[in-house]
């Protein structure tokens, strides 16, 4: 036995002695990943984690520098970008990492989903799932007013107006998200604390339940998988041969997000100003793109309500309908081999995608 | 009663009103204060002689927007900046001759009034008045 070894060897047996540790290695270990022709759709979900992971670290690093007031937001990012050393790498490392996980983390949903590993027993890892995604848009919308910029300012305005129509709470919604009637310096501070405490707060606990599900459960296996004897299967274990996989393809999507931020690095803009008019081009992120060009589409009054009202509670009732999938799709799958799921799944990326497109041609 | 669900009875009410006393205060923190406006009624917005002709500008009332506007005829006209639709601050074209909202499309005749697009509802109308040569803009009487 090697001399290092023997210390390793050593150092864990005085922890397990004193912590008894081998049950979570244990834990750790018992996990395995079926080897099939979609295997690919499992590090979907880990490289979202990854990307996250790297917004925690550029995110503390801006948090250093960054003044969330009305006077020092803008100049402040300014001097992150021109005058610390690497600031500019940081702030776009920020904000393509921060796109990118939004990215993965719908082809990680959209995947779970045509896959169907949301039925039984994993309705709850679903419905965490969905309400990180929310969390993720939340960290989105958040963090583009913080530049303080011109279009993020319109953009915000818009946003929580839309908030606004929401029958009920929407006004005092608006009023509580706004810090007041209208966008000023107070919106700012309030989507700092958001993006920095709150969400962060609420993010880490539910990941953390996620993953667990996971852990505890183990991979899903499509249908024609879990069909075949045990003897036809492939299998490696998740840890230390998954892990290690996915950690190759991290450095991989490090490279990418690092060759993003040095080649097209994020702009800037015009500093936010209250009293100009709102300029040709406001748009929000590409990822609210699809409901913000919906609303545009909708004219002011469909019958005696009004357009955005209705196209904001419609939204509101397709979110609730695609987080409460596996209490429903059993339902109209039937026998689990129909394929409506699949054609609904399909139509909503194609909506998604052809409104997006139209977003930015128009 | 029996004694448990007497215990029961008192630890659920004591807990609910621990749980109110705790979210009653964070929930009031959260709302913003009011903040009491100067009750603005009129404000300057510069010399009539120095305002081309079919051109339009934003001035501050208060924390309102307001756009003044020139119309070809040479008279003034102001209305709330605010679109109607999604909140965002509104423009002249002076090749439509028209208030314009970039976000969503919308457009407003130079009255205020809704024409095309998402907005609902017509601009709030303001008073211009002409004090020899410097301009006033009021809330409507």
């Amino acid at each position: 036995m090697g001399k290092r070894r023997r210390i390793g060897l050593g150092l864990y047996r005085w922890l397990d002695a004193r912590f008894h540790i081998t049950p979570f290695i244990d834990f750790m270990r018992h996990k395995y990943v079926p080897v099939h022709r979609h295997t690919v759709w499992y590090y979907m979900g880990g490289v979202a984690l990854f990307l996250f992971l790297v917004q925690v670290a550029s995110g503390i690093l801006l948090v250093l520098y960054y003044q969330p007031n009305q006077d020092g937001a803008y100049d402040s990012v300014r001097f992150i970008t021109t005058k610390v050393q690497f600031g500019w790498l940081v702030r776009s490392v920020h904000s393509w990492s921060a796109n990118l996980m939004v990215f993965f983390v719908f082809v990680h949903m959209f995947s779970t989903f045509f896959t169907r590993a949301f039925r039984k027993p994993r309705e709850l890892t679903w419905v965490t799932g969905f309400v990180l995604l929310a969390l993720v848009l939340g960290f989105g919308f958040t963090g583009y007013l913080l530049p303080w910029n011109e279009l993020a300012y319109f953009a915000t305005k818009v946003g929580t107006d839309i908030m606004g129509a929401v029958p009920l709470i929407g006004e005092p919604l608006k009023v509580l998200l706004r810090g007041g009637e209208d966008v000023t310096g107070a919106t700012l501070t309030r989507f700092y604390a958001i993006h920095i405490a709150i969400i962060p707060a609420l993010f880490t606990m539910l990941l953390g339940l996620h993953l667990l599900f996971v852990q505890r459960q183990g991979m899903h296996e499509p249908e024609y998988v879990a069909r075949l004897p045990k003897e036809r299967k492939t299998m490696f274990p998740f840890f230390p041969n998954f892990l290690l996989r996915d950690t190759l393809l991290w450095l991989l999507v490090l490279n990418v997000v690092l060759y993003l931020a040095v080649f097209f690095p994020w702009e800037l803009g015009e500093e936010a100003d209250l009293f100009a008019s709102a300029p040709e081009g406001i748009r929000p992120e590409w990822y609210f793109m699809f409901m913000f060009q919906t609303l545009k589409l909708l004219p002011a009054h469909v019958l005696f309500i009004e357009g955005e009202v209705l196209g904001i509670v419609g939204f509101g009732l397709m979110g609730l309908a695609w987080m409460l999938v596996p209490f429903w799709e059993r339902a109209i799958a039937g026998d689990g081999r129909a394929r409506w799921p699949t054609l609904i799944g399909v139509g909503g990326i194609v909506f998604i995608l052809v409104m997006t497109i139209w977003g930015y041609l128009v | 009663m029996d004694r448990r669900s007497f215990t029961n009875f008192f630890l659920t009410g004591g807990l609910l009103g621990w749980l109110g006393s705790v979210l009653y205060p964070v929930i009031s923190y959260l709302r913003p204060p009011h903040v009491p406006e100067a009750d603005v009624n009129v404000v300057k917005a510069g010399l009539a002689s120095e305002f081309p002709v079919n051109s339009g500008q934003i001035v501050k009332f208060g924390r309102k927007p307001v756009i003044l506007i020139r119309t070809d005829t040479g008279s003034f006209r102001a209305l709330s900046a605010t679109c109607t639709h999604l909140d965002c601050i509104v423009q002249y074209r002076t090749d439509l001759k028209q208030i314009w909202c970039a976000c969503h499309n919308g457009l407003y005749d130079t009255t205020g009034r809704n024409i095309s697009g998402p907005p609902p509802r017509p601009l709030e109308q303001y008073q211009v008045n002409l004090v020899g040569d410097e301009i006033h803009v009021a809330r409507m009487a």
